[in-house]
């Protein structure tokens, strides 16, 4: 046994808050963005001397400084939201989708396949045929693994994660197969001439259409999750199986059917980056917006409003975060670290807004 | 008189805006039992959780063999001599007693052989029997508990802390324990007892203390003390401990229940041949040690139990149509054909209520998908939650508050409001009451009396022998997954329950 040696009370203990009011809770999220660029601030200009003034001004050239770049910026923010939409419903449920980057590339794939081999429809109808495919396909890959779940109860984490790799060992047997030009292990820009199954320009902009898109599909989703009676299942079998069952509700037929239009608007996500803004696939199509919009969803707590303005928040940082690489000289871990350092702070700012630090003489410390 | 081993000066404890313990001020006496009572919520648990180092008091001090102490976390308090049994057990399952008495002790492994012999030496002093080298996966929950006071002795403590501990014993297990309580006590260790139970704390202890919302409001002689007297001051006012029985007249058949067989997960057979008959306008106790198959007997009826083929539960509707056949069907199922069958389940945040929504949602649980269109209508849920609210007085801050932030009471009463409000024939409840306060127990008896008397046929499993009795018109008893028998609640006698509970006499496995 050891001996007990008398100590002092704990210099800091945490309690937990009943509920912080919603202004509060802002003040939180901003405090910590400030406290997140004074501490880049600090490490930029410790590390490479350079004023991080400039290095924050360039950051915002790069993601706002012109019209072409705000636009890219947008296309950005749309695809990360329109996945990270897509995996509201299926988090929601606590099942753990992990497979949206796969979703989104089959998505593409046949989105692809269409512009190249229904090149001879019209527009007008060619477009729709893409949507229907990628959504189908999108479907599919969130199907199997929630069939498999239904079915077996195996463990979905894994299965999507998986699905992953299958679309990506997918989506290079396309490349090879459709390369153009050949030898150039590319696809290449599909339909450059005759801009088939492009989105139209409106506004000036190829990406006005994602915009409508996904603004409409959250809206969409937001009824779907808070007004719906598919929405209230949902969070029943969210919260327990048991209840779920208890209540009557399909417990395999929700999870099956959630993964179907989770996939279904990954995969739609897919058809907008094709058709929409790359008009070509590779294994990269999907960049690890998959894995981004996990956060996502998460950091809005599957509020689609709130989605919105965390896919902007990324977008902004990963366009400005590129800008910053390549004009002050720093590289693209720069860039990544900022990134970290801003999603540390934000991330860890939520533990503020749940407990309350109690320090020693019993003072106690409000807001952060 | 013996010496304070621990004082509690002016302690308070709070979560958030609640505060679980205000200004407690105790002492805990060197070599003796002490059983710390009061309702749930009541804030035992808290308290005895700031000694063993789990949570730091916001105000007040510690005092150890009169010195002031700051117990930070359960190191501190072991290095004290503090040790706690905590309700839930914290064991690893994967490893062995003596693996799991070592976890924590900051020894290296090849002290096994002196740590067995430690725990025999433990064993025999106090009257234990424990398999070193079982893995816990393979014990049962005495072993586990039993497992649980000898790491704690392992670790040195001089006074342990024991947190509702028989709320998982059966009758003939109780009784072990508080003998090794006892040996306990002659050794000189200081024993703390949390429980609910008075006739045990009667039985065991030297004291009571007695908590009542947080707050501690006074130290008895259990010599002195009664059972009246104690629930007077847990309660806080005199309790009419008398529960009404009324008579219905004209009872008709409503379920009829054959040759009920069941396995749980572990394919273990849980129900055995089970038949028996519940009738309107009755309160049908169903008696048994927990876990002795009532469970899957309610989920069976409910539509929620995969039962062996062969069984059959027929519910006769009132106005003498057509009986309809159970088995098979799921709980939406049975809904759809009219059956208006409601069901308070044991586990109320797991599977009766939803704890992350609002009552108001918990309102709509069952019949969401009543009526045409997709959306949900939440006009409907928010009238019925503030009328459950007002009837029931539920006390929580809004119909949108998690119900898993409210009380245990609260709970139950939204659930049992719940059930209730969807006009049932047919009632059952799963220990309706327990966890429950004395006051919110005796208004849910009124309100399973008022659901007889305007003839619900209600089932009610319940593990108080005594409420079973004065409440109930007939009791069948369970006893290994088989009915042991059926009692008639005017006549029977406790004994004859508790051995029934215990025994099947009659010899009903033919046939399995």
């Amino acid at each position: 046994m050891q001996e007990y040696k008398n100590s002092r009370e704990p210099l800091i203990r945490l309690t937990k808050r009943d509920s912080m009011p919603l202004g509060s809770r802002i003040v939180v999220r901003l405090v910590s963005v400030v406290l997140a660029m004074l501490v880049c601030a600090v490490l930029i200009y410790a590390i490479t001397g350079i004023n991080p003034l400039v290095v924050y001004r360039t950051m915002f050239e790069g993601a706002f400084g012109s019209k072409s770049r705000i636009w890219s910026t947008v296309k950005e923010m749309m695809l990360l939201s329109c996945i990270a939409i897509g995996l509201a419903p299926a988090f929601k449920m606590r099942f753990w989708n992990i497979g949206a980057e796969g979703q989104v590339l089959v998505g593409g794939i046949v989105t692809a396949g269409c512009m190249i081999y229904l090149n001879k429809l019209p527009s007008a109808l060619l477009l729709p045929v893409m949507v229907l495919c990628s959504i189908l396909a999108g479907a599919l890959w969130g199907l199997l693994p929630a069939l498999f779940k239904a079915k077996w109860n195996t463990n979905e984490t894994l299965a999507t994660l998986m699905m992953n790799y299958v679309a990506i060992q997918l989506t290079s047997f396309f490349v090879a197969k459709w390369e153009n030009p050949y030898g150039s292990n590319t696809v290449g820009i599909i339909n450059q001439s005759d801009q088939k199954g492009w989105f139209p320009q409106v506004m000036g902009s190829r990406y006005f259409f994602c915009v409508v898109l996904v603004l409409l599909l959250s809206v969409m989703m937001h009824i779907y999750l808070k007004y719906t009676k598919h929405g209230f299942e949902i969070s029943v079998v969210g919260a327990s199986e048991n209840t779920a069952r208890y209540a009557g509700i399909n417990v395999s037929w929700v999870m099956i059917r959630t993964m179907l239009l989770s996939g279904a608007i990954c995969g739609l996500s897919g058809f907008m980056a094709v058709a929409g803004a790359s008009h070509t696939i590779s294994v990269s199509t999907a960049g690890g917006r998959g894995f981004t919009a996990i956060i996502v969803a998460w950091m809005a707590k599957f509020d689609a409003a709130t989605m919105l303005l965390i896919s902007l928040l990324l977008a902004f940082l990963q366009n400005g975060a590129g800008e910053i690489a390549s004009k002050c000289g720093l590289n693209d871990y720069a860039s990544q670290m900022i990134i970290g350092i801003l999603l540390f702070f934000l991330l860890g700012c939520e533990f503020f807004i749940n407990y309350r630090p109690v320090f020693r003489h019993g003072k106690k410390k409000e807001v952060r | 008189m013996a010496e304070a081993a621990i004082t509690l000066q002016n302690v308070t404890k709070r979560f958030g805006s609640v505060e679980a313990n205000r200004d407690v001020s105790m002492e805990i006496r060197r070599g003796e039992i002490l059983a710390l009572l009061g309702e749930n919520g009541s804030g035992k648990t808290t308290l005895m959780n700031m000694l063993a180092g789990i949570y730091y008091p916001d105000e007040g001090k510690i005092l150890v063999d009169g010195k002031h102490v700051n117990i930070r976390d359960p190191k501190d308090a072991y290095a004290l001599g503090i040790g706690m049994v905590h309700q839930h057990f914290k064991l690893v399952d994967v490893f062995s007693a003596v693996e799991n008495v070592m976890v924590g002790g900051g020894k290296k492994r090849g002290d096994v052989r002196e740590a067995r012999a430690k725990i025999r030496e433990i064993c025999d002093k106090y009257g234990f029997s424990v398999d070193p080298d079982k893995k816990v996966y393979d014990m049962s929950v005495s072993e586990k508990q039993t497992l649980e006071i000898i790491k704690v002795l392992y670790r040195g403590a001089r006074i342990l802390i024991l947190d509702e501990p028989t709320a998982v014993l059966t009758p003939q297990e109780t009784e072990k324990l508080f003998a090794v309580m006892r040996n306990m006590k002659a050794d000189g260790k200081t024993v703390v007892i949390i429980t609910h139970k008075l006739h045990e704390v009667l039985s065991i202890s030297d004291r009571v203390a007695i908590l009542r919302k947080g707050e501690y409001i006074d130290c008895v002689d259990t010599e002195t003390a009664s059972t009246e007297s104690l629930t007077e001051m847990m309660v806080g006012k005199k309790v009419d401990l008398n529960i009404e029985r009324p008579q219905v007249e004209k009872k008709q058949l409503r379920i009829e229940v054959k040759g009920l067989n069941c396995y749980n997960a572990e394919g273990v057979q849980v129900l055995k041949n089970v038949d028996f008959e519940l009738y309107s306008g009755e309160i049908l106790g169903i008696a048994g040690v927990s876990g002795n198959g009532q469970k899957e007997l309610l989920e069976s009826i409910a539509g929620l139990q995969t039962v062996l083929p062969g069984a059959s539960i027929i519910y006769h509707p009132p106005g003498g149509k057509e009986g309809v056949e159970l088995i098979g069907k799921t709980p939406r199922q049975i809904r759809e054909l009219g059956v208006h069958l409601s069901f308070v389940p044991e586990d109320r945040l797991g599977m009766g209520l939803v704890g992350t929504m609002g009552m108001w949602e918990n309102m709509m649980l069952k019949d969401y998908s009543v009526g045409r269109g997709i959306f949900t209508d939440k006009k409907k849920p928010r009238e019925l939650a503030e009328q459950v609210r007002k009837e029931l007085k539920v006390v929580t801050p809004g119909l949108s508050t998690p119900v898993r932030r409210l009380s245990g009471g609260n709970v139950q009463k939204v659930l049992v409001g719940r059930e209730i409000a969807a006009a049932p024939a047919v009632l059952m409840t799963a220990y309706a009451v327990r966890g429950l306060d004395i006051n919110a127990s005796y208004t849910i008896y009124q309100l399973l009396n008022e659901q007889k008397l305007s003839g619900v046929a209600v089932l009610y499993v319940g593990e108080d022998l005594d409420v079973l009795l004065e409440l109930c018109d007939r009791i069948l008893v369970l006893c290994g997954g088989q009915v042991s028998g059926i009692l008639d609640g005017r006549s029977a006698k406790k004994e004859e329950l508790g051995r029934k509970m215990t025994t099947v006499e009659v010899a009903a496995d033919a046939g399995v």
